[in-house]
Order: C-alpha cells, then structure tokens, then sequence
C-alpha cells in the first residue's frame, strides 16, 4: 500500500474521482446527492491524508511524480507531482472541501444535483493546480476552476449574485489571458534556445530569460496571481465575491482559491523569473502592496455592519501578511507564509462555516441583529470565539505561529516592513474583538435572538475538525514546518541563483516584439518575407 | 492514379467530391419535383437523407483524392493535402448544418427540395474556392457560392428580415466580387496569366521591381476576400444578413462561406502572392486588428443572441486573421485548426438559438434564455459547450485554436496581436457568459416555455459536435499533427522551412533579423 502512496496514482486519483463524483451526483436523486459528494469529498481527504506521513521531507525533489505525453506535438505532458510547497496545499483543499459540503446540507435547497458537481469540478480542479507541473496542465485547471465556481455563486448565491459570479469571473479571466500569452512567449523562447516545444515546468523553469524581457513577463504572471491573492488594488472582486457566494462557495474561496495566487506566486513567478522578481522595485511594490493591504483591509473590516463582509475583508489582510512573508525571500518568511497559507484556510474557513450557521437561523448577517447569543448558543459561541482569536493570532493558536513566522522572516530583510506589519496584529484584534463582543455576548434583548437553537450534531461535526487543527497547529506546528523547509530552502537557493545568472541579452533566440507595420516598413516586410 | 491535367476526364477524377456534390444536388431536385403534391409526408425524408448521403460519399470521395499522384503541379485545381484538408472541414459542416436544419425547417414550412439543393451548390462553390489555383476559377466558385448563399439567406422569403438580409448581402457581395474581380484583372494585366502557379514566379518579379499594377491588384484581392470572411471595415452586410437569415443558414454562412474565404485567403494570398507580402502584410494586419476589436466591442451592447453571435463571428474572423497575418506554417496550420473547431462550435451555437427561437423565428432575445438551463438541460448544456468554446475556454477546442494561433502569432514575432487577441477575448468572455447567466442564473418567465423538443437528428448532430469539441479540447494531439502537416505541405515549395530552430546547442547566436 506504501507503494501506492509514492506513486503518482494517488494524485490522479484525487483529480479522476471527484470528476466521478461529479458524474454521479447527476445519476442520483436530488435528495442524495449531497450523501455521494460528502463521500467522494470524504474519500478525496482518506486517500490525500497518508500522504503527510509519506512524504518525504528531507528532500526537494518532487514526488508522487509522473510525466506522460499528452498532446505529443506541443510538447505537453500529463506531468503531476508534489513538493513541500504543494503538499500543504493539496492536504488543505481536500481537508476544507468535505467541511463545505457538509456545511451546505441544510442551506442549499434546489438544484442540489447541480451544486455538488459543480462542488466536486471545483476540487478536482483545484487539486490540478496544486499538482501541475506543465504550464499548459496547470493554466486548463486554474481556468476550468472558474466554471464551477461562477455557477456555485451565480445560481445560489445573495441577491447580489450576477454581478458577483461576473466580477469574480472576469478579473481572474484578464490575468489569466496576459498569462497565457506569457507562458506562449516563454515556450517559444525555449524552442528557439533548444529547439523544442515543451510546456513542462521542469524545463522552462530552467530556461534563462533575458533580464529586460523578464520585466514583461513576470507582470502578465504577477497580475494573474495578485489578481487571485488578492493584491490591494485588484482585490475588489473578493469582497462581492465573498459575500454573495453561498456558505460553501465563501468557504472553498478563502479556504483554497485565494491561496492558488500565492502558490503561483511561489512555483513560478519567483523561479523563473527570478531576476525581476527580486528586484528592488518589484520586491518594495509588493511589500507597499502587501503593506496597504493588512492595514486598509484590517480598517475597512473595523467599520463593516455585516459580519460576511468583514470576514472577507480580514481575508485581503490575512494574504497581505503571507505575501510580505513570501517576498521577503527568507526561510522563515516563505515557511511561515505557506503555515500562514494553511491557517487562514482553515481560520477563514471556519468563520464563514460560523456566518452561515447564524444566517440560516436568523437569515440575516447584520451584526448589529444579534446580541448575547453567547447565551442560547453556547456551543456556538465557545467555537466563534476560539476561531476569531485564531483569526487574529493569538498565541497557542495557529494564527500566531504563521504571522509570528512570517514578522521574524521579513525582519531579518526589512526591519521596517515588519514594523509596520506588526501594527496590523493589533488591527486584527481591533475588528475582530468588537464583532464577536457585539454578537455573542451583551443582553439578549430580542425575542428573536432569544428562540435560536445552538448549533446541531451536524454542525459540530463541522466545526470540530477545523476547531482542532487550530489548537494543534498552534501548540505543535513542527510536522507542519519540517515538510515544507527542504522545499523552501531550494526555492530560495534557485531563485538567487537565477537573479544573478539570468542573461542580460537574449540574442537570436530572443522573440521579437512587433510594431504597427506602416506601408513601406522595410524591416516588416522583410521578415513576412521570410 | 496518376492524374495529368491536360486531359478532362482526370479533370472530372480531381474533383471527385464536388461532381458527387453536383450529382447529389440534381438528384435531389429530381426527388423533390416528383414528389412535390406532399409537403410534409415520408417523401420529406427522401429528399432530406439523399442530400446527406451525397455529402457523406463525398466525404469519402475526398479521402479517396489522397490516392492521386499528380506529377505536375500547375492544374486549376490543387491536389494538396490543405485541399482535402478543408474539404472535410466544408462537407463536415454541411453535414453537420443540414442534420441540424431539418427540425427548423419543418417548423417553419420550408422543408422543399431547392434548400438542399442550394447548400449543396454553395458546398461545391465553398470547396471548389478553396482548393482552386487559377484566378478565373476562384472567381467563378465564389460567385457559385455566393448566389447560393444570397438566396438561402432570403429563403425565408415571409418574412422581411430574411428578405432584407438577402438584399444587403446580394448588394455588398455583388460590390465585393466587383473589387476582386477588379483585383484578378490587374494582376492578370501584371503577370499575363491567370494560373496561379504561373502568376507567382511573376509577382516575384514584379514585387521586386515595384510594379504599381500588381500591388493595387494584391491590394483588390485581399479587400474583395475580406467582405467575404467579413473583416472589418467590411463587415457592415454581415449582422443584418445574419439576423436576417434563416437560423441554420446563418450557421452555415457563418462556418462554411468563412472557412472557404480564408482557405482562399492563405491559398492565394500567403502562398501564391507570397512575393507581395509586403502590400498583403499591412492591409492584414490592420485588417486583423480592427476585426479584433470593432464587433467585440459592439456585441457588448446587442440583446439578440442571433445578432450577437453574428458579430461574434465576425470576430472570429480577425482571430482567424492573425493566423494568416503570422504567414508561417504555424499561421496556416494554426488557422486550419481554428477554422476546423469555429465551424462545429457556431453551427451549433447557432442551431440551438434556431430551437430556442420557436415558431416563427422570433425569440431569440437574452430575456428568452431565461431560466432555459433549467427547464431544457440538453439545449442549455449544449449552448454551454458551444459558448465557452467560442470564448476559447478549457477544456474546449476552442481554446486549443486560440493558443494555436497565439503561438502562431508569437511564433512570428507578432507578440502585439496575442495581446490584442487576448484582450479582445476577454472582451468577448462578458458577453457569451452574459447568455449563461440569462439561462442558470435567472428565472424563467411565467409566459408559456419553450414548446418545440428537437428531434432526433438534431440531438445526436448537436451532442456530437459538443463531443467534438471536449475531445479537440483534451486530446488534441491527433489534430494538431494533421494541421501542423496540412500547414507544411501548402507552404511555398522553393522557400525553406519557415520557423527553423536553431541547432539544438543552447549557444546564443547573434541576431539576423
């Protein structure tokens, strides 16, 4: 059975069966498919969770790996793998998925076949691209994501849900189509080096870009995964996303899609184009960038009346934090932004599990509707609050260790960016306190508030697994740290090496950037010519 | 078989599939004249199943032009693999058009012998254009097509939307055929020939000595091919025609007539006038990038799917345009493909807006696609499939055409046109996402629903070019080395390989161009 385990068919099992699953929800009545996603969901998770014990973590090499030929004549390959950046990652969208579908038993009442395929699309495609080492493998799964999810917000979500599902879908859409002509730049790049069409990572990661050229690239990548963080400017569809999007939607968003910007950022901004990206303009952009978001997120949460809202907003600080850490290019900086990563997976994910188990009661998410409920609802209560404080990093949650991890790593490099950062900690308690304060405790003053009912069985079984990873991370984050060091180590090792070996020209095998041809442009016509 | 031109009867072996065509064609009006006192009985499906057999043995008659040898390569008519190449592309979509035309037609009551008969004219015109190597040739199939064509788009002739159609298009493809006959004229006058085989080494001459008369008969040609695809600025005929038409012969115009006009475009323009590149160059770049832009820009704002899809077509024509502008193998190869997918993706766009618009033709409005995914799961998944590959989304062929022709694009240096062909697309994503919405995410009117259930023709042609288009989508391979083939082999025979890689070494060479 180990056997299984370091095979890559644990991976391709993790894409074909939620896919099956999909199938099988249409086959069902419409009462059981909830029961077939919460199983294939369940299974995803048995089948994914040995993986933390087989990976080995003393190395950076990738495992589970395969690499089959695809569409032979561009070079494509069915190449799938996991390192100690993507493990994580892997483990976490298998872990929160269950948690959204069972969530969702009570709040999704019609076309329940439809939800949870589009459920079950959604998770084989986001463990596609934590598993994709070929551009073109992981560019199909990061765009194929965005059906599912524009249907799960579109049809079951707010009133607002059109505007919403389009928002959502169109800014992720203008980052990915710069990217594809980027990675098309890239690809041809290499075969005019090496004289061959690939599109698996493993090599063009490799390939020397020229630095000039670099500056072109690395910002159609950068736009798309800032776009997805998000990245202060470009972050405006998250909250409408968040907000309108049913409960397990908002949970798979901040549980996973948002860290598949930061991931990118990792895999494949950094390392290719590594000249660029460790740039002192580049780097201070996005520490400015990163900076503006924890603090400006961290005060537009503070004044939102709806509880929905401000967890979405603590979602632009929380990101903020792991991209500081991420571009701080120090060991602990990029290992505390991948815990950090997992954290605010699980966190986010549990308050907006949280939201929706109030909303479904009381139908309203206004804070200002609730008041001591600490008293009808106290199961309820003791896990909001547990959460909110992992939320803002109190020690001995798993909050603390990722921000505290991430402030030493960017310390080490920019003393000042950390400085400030550190500020946002306190904003974090500053919008976090008085929600839970306002809702869950006070006077119990109306009748309505009173007849809520605490949270049920199902519920509870919700709730408890995120409950306890929180506590376990923050008390015990060493299993969780040691598997992704070996990783994080060689990414930095590669990407330093890359910035300064990087060319400064590209010569002859450089792409040529066009003009507008004018009648008569010689040098055009030369080259159609040719 | 060793075919020699010089004698007519190898003629009548070279094109095959167009004399199945023809035959097929007489045959079918012969059925129908016998037949005519029943308008709706069994005799329907006689005269509806011999056109379809006749497209299927010509199909097979084009494969069988693979067994050809032709030793001189100076006939009429070229006997290369891009030929046979576009004539599955072209029967594929009659096919295709016709399974997907019968439920229409019956319901609305124009299910006679003469509309077969005119798309099977219009297939012949189509292929004949496509594979013909002398400019009289090339005017006399289009002008075969494009009369059948004018008259299928007024077939409708109740109604006056079809009627006005058919006028615009006759008027400006009457215009059109005028500049490009203008265009043969004056490169007949530059070179003394009309085969293109002979006018080639002479545009070679002339281009080198800047001869005024070849380039303003380039230049003609090039114009009188772009009213045809429909590129901007010469498009204006096109959403009028194709609101106009009856729905399954927009479908057709939109995939056939344009797969046909840019197979002529690359036949002739790229390869035979390959020397005037610098004339053809610039008007098609500018041609593409304006084509890019104006109609996506304009669909933003239409409210009639039918229009919108017309103008998303026109679209596709200056995505189509960037593979031709890239003018390397990979442009051709790249712009085979597209032409291959655009054809199966609108006419199944179009034929399921054919449904939706019940009797009468008339409710193709977003506002009738409301809640339509729900109470019509085939049709909506169906539209589904067809709307995202026209966008060019994984996992769609449509998507695999478009990386194609970007790589085409970068490939030649043209990095300007993949911006602006992303861009444009991107552009277009709000409109097609725009008809999902309208159909998942709004409820249906409380009107009476959509009535009519298509038949079984059309569901098993419909699903099967979804199927198309997922498997184009996720195992491409097979048609991408068929394109990338077709591609070389129509590429100039003296010139070299126009994309060569450079030796395998990693050494850095100094630039040449």
């Amino acid at each position: 059975m180990s056997n299984f385990f370091e095979s890559h068919w644990v991976l391709t099992l993790l894409l074909l069966l939620p896919m099956a699953g999909a199938a099988a929800c249409f086959m069902v009545r419409e009462q059981q498919a909830r029961h077939v996603a919460l199983f294939t969901s369940l299974v995803a998770f048995a089948i994914s969770l040995p993986l933390f014990w087989t990976f080995r973590s003393g190395t950076a090499a990738l495992q589970n790996y395969t690499s089959v030929p695809w569409i032979g004549a561009w070079g494509i390959g069915y190449t799938v793998g996991i390192d100690g950046i993507s493990i994580l990652m892997v483990l976490l969208t298998t872990f929160v998925t269950p948690l959204a579908v069972l969530g969702s038993f009570s709040y999704i009442q019609r076309n329940q076949r439809a939800f949870y395929a589009m459920l079950l699309l959604l998770l084989a495609a986001m463990i596609g691209v934590f598993v994709a080492l070929d551009l073109f493998l992981f560019f199909l799964f990061w765009e194929i994501m965005l059906i599912p999810m524009y249907f799960i917000i579109g049809v079951w979500g707010g009133k607002r849900r059109v505007y919403a599902a389009v928002k959502f879908f169109l800014f992720t859409a203008i980052g990915s189509l710069l990217m594809l002509v980027a990675i098309v730049v890239i690809v041809y790049l290499y075969y005019r080096q090496y004289g061959v069409i690939t599109f698996a990572y493993n090599d063009l990661v490799e390939l020397p870009i020229a630095r000039d050229l670099q500056f072109i690239l690395f910002p159609a990548f950068a736009l798309a995964f800032a776009i997805k963080v998000p990245l202060f400017p470009v972050h405006t569809w998250l909250p409408d996303a968040h907000v309108e999007a049913p409960t397990a939607g908002s949970v798979i968003l901040a549980g996973v899609l948002l860290k598949m910007g930061t991931y990118g950022f990792l895999r494949f901004a950094l390392p290719m184009f590594s000249h660029a990206a460790t740039s002192p303009a580049v780097i201070g952009t996005i520490m400015v960038l990163s900076l503006i978001g924890i603090i400006y997120g961290a005060w537009v949460a503070a004044v939102q009346p709806d509880a929905k809202k401000l967890v979405a907003y603590t979602s632009i600080a929380h990101l903020g934090f792991v991209m500081m850490g991420l571009f701080s290019l120090t060991t602990l900086g990029i290992q505390g932004g991948i815990l950090q990563m997992v954290n605010h997976g699980i966190s986010t994910g549990a308050l907006f599990l949280l939201v929706g188990m109030v909303y479904e009661r009381r139908h309203t998410r206004m804070i200002e509707d609730f008041g001591g409920i600490a008293k009808v609802m106290p199961v309820f209560a003791a896990s909001f609050l547990l959460v909110a404080l992992s939320s803002i990093g109190l020690p001995g949650t798993n909050g603390f260790i990722g921000e505290f991890l991430i402030l030493i790593g960017t310390f080490q490099r920019y003393p000042v960016v950390a400085f400030i950062a550190a500020t946002g900690v306190i904003f974090a308690a500053a919008y976090m306190l008085p929600m839970v304060q306002r809702m869950l405790y006070g006077e119990l003053d109306s009748d309505e508030n009173r007849a809520l009912s605490d949270i049920g069985a199902r519920e509870r079984l919700v709730l408890a697994p995120a409950l306890l990873l929180i506590v376990l991370i923050g008390v015990y984050p060493q299993p969780f740290l040691t598997r992704t060091a070996a990783s994080v180590e060689a990414l930095i090792d590669q990407v330093e090496r890359r910035a300064v070996s990087a060319p400064a020209v590209m010569g002859a095998s450089d792409i040529r950037f066009d003009h507008m041809p004018i009648l008569g442009f010689d040098e055009q016509n030369e080259r159609i010519d040719r | 078989m060793i075919l020699d031109f010089s004698s007519p009867i190898d003629y009548l072996w070279a094109l095959l599939p167009e004399v199945v065509l023809a035959a097929t064609g007489l045959l079918v009006l012969l059925i129908d004249v016998f037949q005519r006192g029943d308008r709706s009985g069994p005799s329907r499906a006689w005269v509806r199943w011999t056109a379809v057999a006749g497209v299927l043995i010509a199909l097979l008659a084009n494969g069988y032009l693979l067994e050809f040898d032709v030793p001189v390569r100076s006939g009429m008519i070229a006997m290369d693999s891009f030929r046979v190449a576009m004539n599955f592309v072209i029967l594929g979509a009659t096919v295709l058009a016709l399974l997907l035309a019968f439920d229409y037609l019956r319901r609305e009551g124009l299910d006679i012998g003469e509309f077969y008969f005119l798309v099977l004219m219009a297939a012949i015109g189509m292929m004949l254009l496509s594979g013909s190597r002398d400019l009289i040739v090339v005017f006399v199939s289009l002008e075969l097509m494009s009369l059948a064509v004018y008259v299928l788009t007024g077939f409708n002739r109740k109604d006056p939307r079809s009627a006005e159609g058919a006028l615009k298009y006759f008027l400006m493809g009457a215009f059109a055929s005028a500049f490009l006959l203008y265009g043969i004229a004056l490169l007949f006058g530059a070179t003394g020939s009309t085969n293109l085989a002979l006018v080639t080494s002479e545009v070679a001459r002339g281009a080198s000595e800047g001869n005024f008369l070849l380039y303003a008969g380039v230049a003609l040609v090039v114009v009188g091919f772009a009213f045809k695809v429909s590129a901007v600025p010469f498009h204006m005929w096109t959403p009028d025609a194709y609101e106009g038409a009856p729905t399954p012969v927009t479908g057709y115009m939109a995939a056939g007539v344009k797969a046909a006009g840019f197979a002529a475009l690359l036949r002739i323009v790229t390869i035979e006038l390959a020397p005037a590149a610098s004339v053809w160059g610039v008007i098609l770049w500018w041609l593409a990038v304006l084509t890019m832009i104006v109609p996506n820009v304009i669909a933003l704002a239409q409210d009639n799917v039918k229009r919108m899809l017309a103008y998303s077509s026109i679209a596709h024509a200056g995505y189509l345009l960037v593979g031709v502008v890239a003018g390397s193998a990979v442009g051709r190869s790249a712009t085979l493909l597209y032409l291959a997918v655009y054809a199966v993706m609108t006419l199944g766009a179009f034929a399921v807006v054919g449904i939706v618009a019940g009797k009468g033709d008339s409710r193709s409005g977003l506002a009738d696609y409301r809640g339509l995914g729900w109470s019509r799961p085939l049709l909506g998944a169906l539209l589904v499939v067809f709307l995202l590959s026209l966008a060019g989304f994984p996992p769609t062929g449509g998507f695999i055409g478009k990386l194609y022709l970007l790589m085409a694009a970068v490939d030649a240096g043209h990095v300007s046109l993949a911006v602006i062909l992303v861009l444009t697309s991107f552009v277009s994503y709000y409109y097609y996402l725009r008809v999902i919405w309208k159909m998942y995410f709004e409820e249906a009117p409380d009107e009476a629903p959509l009535s009519a259930v298509p038949g079984a023709s059309f569901r098993l042609a419909a699903v099967a070019a979804a199927l198309v288009i997922l498997v184009a989508g996720l195992f491409p391979g097979l048609a991408i080395q068929t394109a990338e083939h077709v591609g070389e082999d129509l590429s100039p025979r003296q010139a070299a390989p126009l994309s060569q890689p450079v030796a395998p070494t990693g050494v850095i060479e100094t630039s040449t161009n």
